[in-house]
């Protein structure tokens, strides 16, 4: 099946995602930057969906969108949030931060526009439709190992995190 | 006009940049921890979106170049990452409740005990 309008539906899901990374950064109240945070996920995970990457879409709103932001919305919600609402939002070196991710950024620009022949241009062809046999055979194939360190790398993160937050073992 | 209107690689790599900046303005200016912490999650979505696209940009490479529809190693890696940015998130959140815990703020500028 051919994609439909997919020009009208990238500008959409790419302004939902920056507008969502600004909210996230210009809010003062965390919960608030933690929904702006959701909202870009979810319009990131219909880039997936554009890119056929099923799988790795629905793995962004489980996990991401459903898994780590509950995890920060819990976190907000123990931390006490009324003394950081009164301080100042930004720090004192934010004019340097901003120069710098400025310079950044005129590095990214410089990159593409110099490498517009380098980088692929021309229409990529149409995924798969069985995309996450694919994946499962790679990732328990050829990624076999460094499947098993994630896991590994998980476990490492759970006993860290219970030792980090625990008051007394 | 046509280049907007055509959808290619370098569409996706322009938006994956534009949102790791963000992230990196939000790591560079903001004051609390948990912001900081979610511009990092950002910052680590743009590198997914990165290799998403690159993923896609290779399935319509000849295979006999490496690339084909069994070239979905970008896929793979992005999911790797996203296990990464579980695992971050957890020892990160936690860090901050201890942190809260013996100073009561959430303030990355009062983190400051190893500060030469």
């Amino acid at each position: 099946m051919a994609p439909v309008a997919t020009p009208f539906f990238f500008y959409l899901f790419a302004a939902i995602m920056v507008i969502g990374g600004v909210m996230v950064i210009t809010r003062k109240n965390p919960v608030h930057s933690a929904l702006a945070l959701i909202v870009t996920l979810l319009a990131q995970a219909s880039i997936y969906l554009m890119l056929y990457a099923p799988f790795v879409a629905g793995v962004q709103i489980i996990l991401y969108a459903g898994g780590i932001m509950v995890l920060f919305l819990f976190v907000i919600m123990l931390v006490s949030i009324e003394r950081s609402m009164k301080e100042q939002t930004f720090n004192s070196q934010r004019v340097v931060g901003v120069i710098a991710a400025a310079a950044l950024g005129a590095l990214f620009i410089s990159v593409y526009v110099h490498g517009k022949n380098i980088f692929p241009e021309g229409v990529p062809a149409m995924g798969e439709g069985d995309n996450t046999q694919k994946v499962a055979s790679l990732l328990y194939g050829q990624y076999m190992f460094s499947f098993e360190i994630a896991s590994l790398l998980l476990l490492v993160a759970i006993i860290g995190a219970v030792v980090m937050a625990k008051k007394r073992i | 006009m046509q280049t907007m209107l055509h959808i290619t690689t370098l569409h996706y790599l322009v938006l994956g940049a534009a949102l790791f900046l963000l992230g990196v303005i939000g790591v560079l200016t903001r004051r609390n921890v948990v912001i900081v912490l979610m511009s990092i999650e950002l910052i680590l979505n743009a590198v997914n979106l990165n290799l998403v696209a690159f993923s896609h940009y290779w399935q319509g490479i000849p295979a006999r170049f490496g690339g084909g529809p069994l070239a979905l190693h970008g896929q793979i890696f992005s999911i790797l990452v996203i296990t990464d940015a579980a695992a971050e998130a957890a020892v990160g959140l936690g860090i901050l409740i201890a942190f809260f815990r013996n100073k009561e703020t959430v303030n990355i500028d009062e983190v400051n005990l190893l500060k030469w």
